[in-house]
């Protein structure tokens, strides 16, 4: 362990601060999802992946990272920022004119740590898996890793990746599911049910495995038995169930903050229950 | 009129499975996708010759270029293959934000493109492409007019880094031009100098072009003809040039009018000289089920229509 979980946590709590602080300096931008991948995301980058910030697009050597959920952006930024891919005072301006931080994340503008633009929701997976094929190609044995949102997976695209991956033996990849099952329009049960997602990706033939994304400890340990799963014949899912707006009890169990931004009250209020453990930007 | 021969027809499609081979030897970062249409494709000597850099996706074109995407990260050049309609249309959103915005070194190469795909009819007839990829911001558009030409540019996109889209076709047709030509992305070929009009053409439309220049010689009219294979980013040196000298253009494709190549010359001259213009295209409609040959008659996409366009042109210039 690089760091002990108690450090992963107060990481967590200022990229939460963060994505909260974001959101309101624009009054735009993805809250919810955001909030309920900042465990997963700090693990990731913070524990789990080996990588490099001085950065390269071609990425050799060093494992990778698709969002292909895109729109959860701000939480995406803070972990790079957070690691030294960029200045952390950059994160003020995102979503702004003339900002590296699109709304939605992209390579257009040169931002460290970013390999593809997404946002139109479906086509991580894919990409993921040209990356990791051209690692084997590169007899390279780094590991690509992903994350989708679970309403994401409506998306056809996905299943053709999903359907792909396993046939051709991509087992250098982990990818990770955000089931928290909300979407724009409300609960995914109701609006397009994923019903059982585990025994699909199962029956498409990958290894699933199944974690708390909001309890560092189980993402932690989940992720370091994922990467013992790679190399032996299939891809890995981490089905990771979380809370929309994981950490500010306001923002929590509910779709309504998938794509609002709280005011300076609601700010305040989200700001008392995250210890800043790394100054505020 | 410079006078073109042949001594033997082939498919474009077939220049390209042979310069895939080539840039394939010449470079190992040169990686090979398909949809499920290898030998439609004419991917086969690739595949035989680099079989770990072939990817078979399956019938899955928005995984494909997804899977392109990505492959480039790690330093791959892919080309991926598949009939032209398949290779834009359906696979727009994922071509727009996973290659062009994200500038990811893909070579989409579609073949079947336009009506000489024939019998399959309009489902897979695309006249539409050349409008769609054009208008993405960073992608070259290229569509080639013989063997020996798309043979030369599939090498030639290899060494060029960016999103590049390919267009070629099905039919057997002439091979015309230099086996040995080194082909420059954007930079018109001057097929014929000439004084009375210019004649602007691209891919089948190119020997077409050729033919009406024969019969315009005849008639007393010294046509100009130039080869634009390159659409995007467009020669508007070559264009401008030889429209000072003549005063009149035509151009000849094998699309719709709207969004072609025609849309892109006319762009240019209302901005820079503006100058009578005739679109030999097709007049905004879907294609059907037919010969090659039976359909670029029905859809005016034949020599005669090219002379009876230059005819209408000179007329308006001299008003």
């Amino acid at each position: 362990m690089k760091h002990t979980i108690k450090e992963l946590e107060d990481i967590a709590s200022q990229v939460r601060r963060d994505i909260v602080r974001m959101v309101h300096g624009c009054q735009s931008g993805h809250p919810g999802g955001s909030l309920g991948c900042a465990d997963f995301m700090t693990a990731l980058y913070f524990e789990i992946m080996n990588h490099s910030t001085d950065f390269t697009m071609d990425g050799k050597g060093e494992d990778l990272f698709f969002l292909s959920n895109g729109h959860i952006s701000p939480v995406f930024y803070s972990v790079l920022a957070r690691s030294g891919y960029f200045e952390v005072s950059e994160m003020a301006t995102f979503r702004k004119l003339n900002s590296r931080l699109q709304g939605h994340p992209t390579t257009h503008e040169g931002l460290p740590g970013i390999r593809i633009a997404s946002g139109s929701l479906g086509q991580g997976m894919s990409v993921a898996i040209g990356a990791a094929q051209a690692k084997k190609l590169n007899k390279d044995n780094s590991i690509v890793y992903t994350l989708h949102g679970d309403g994401e997976l409506q998306e056809g695209q996905n299943w053709e990746a999903i359907m792909y991956a396993p046939f051709n033996k991509v087992d250098n990849l982990i990818s990770s599911v955000d089931y928290n099952g909300q979407q724009i329009d409300g609960p995914t049960e109701k609006v397009l049910s994923l019903d059982n997602l585990q025994a699909k990706f199962e029956a498409f033939g990958w290894h699933v495995i199944n974690s708390d994304g909001n309890d560092m400890e189980s993402i932690v340990k989940a992720l370091h038995y994922a990467k013992t799963l790679t190399g032996k014949g299939k891809p890995i899912l981490n089905l990771m169930s979380t809370q929309m707006g994981s950490g500010v009890d306001f923002m929590m169990g509910s779709h309504k903050w998938h794509g609002v931004a709280p005011n300076d009250e609601q700010l305040e209020a989200a700001l008392v229950q995250l210890t800043s453990s790394l100054k505020d930007y | 009129m410079k006078k073109y021969t042949y001594t033997e027809k082939k498919d474009t499609r077939s220049g390209f499975g042979a310069g895939l081979l080539e840039a394939g030897q010449k470079n190992h970062e040169v990686v090979a996708l398909c949809a499920d249409l290898v030998g439609s494709l004419k991917m086969d000597a690739f595949i035989k010759e680099f079989p770990e850099r072939f990817f078979q996706i399956g019938i899955a074109e928005a995984n494909m270029i997804g899977i392109a995407a990505g492959l480039t990260i790690g330093g791959k050049i892919p080309f991926t293959g598949t009939f032209a309609n398949f290779s834009t249309g359906r696979v727009y959103d994922q071509i727009r934000q996973s290659v062009a915005y994200s500038d990811k070194n893909v070579k989409i190469c579609a073949s079947h493109a336009g009506l000489t795909l024939g019998e399959d009819g309009a489902t897979h007839q695309i006249l539409e492409d050349i409008g769609l990829m054009k208008m993405l911001p960073g992608m070259t558009v290229i569509n080639t007019c013989d063997y020996n030409q798309t043979k030369a540019a599939t090498i030639a996109i290899a060494e060029h880094h960016g999103p590049v889209y390919l267009r070629f076709g099905r039919p057997v047709i002439p091979v015309f031009t230099d086996p040995d030509q080194k082909f420059e992305i954007g930079k018109a070929w001057m097929v014929n100098e000439g004084t009375d009009v210019t004649i602007i053409a691209t891919g089948h439309m190119v020997w077409k072009a050729i033919e009406a220049g024969e019969k315009l010689a005849e008639l007393g009219i010294d046509a100009e003809i130039i080869n634009i294979h390159t659409i995007k980013p467009l020669d508007e040196a070559a264009i401008l040039k030889s429209v000072k000298k003549t005063g009149c253009v035509v151009t000849c494709e094998e699309h719709n009018k709207y969004g072609g190549l025609g849309e892109s010359v006319a762009r240019l001259l209302s901005t820079e000289l503006p100058t009578p213009q005739e679109f030999v295209a097709v007049n905004d409609s879907f294609g059907e089920s037919g010969t090659p040959d039976q359909l670029m008659t029905k859809y005016g996409l034949d020599s005669v229509n090219i002379v009876e366009a230059v005819q209408k042109v000179i007329k308006r210039a001299k008003k």
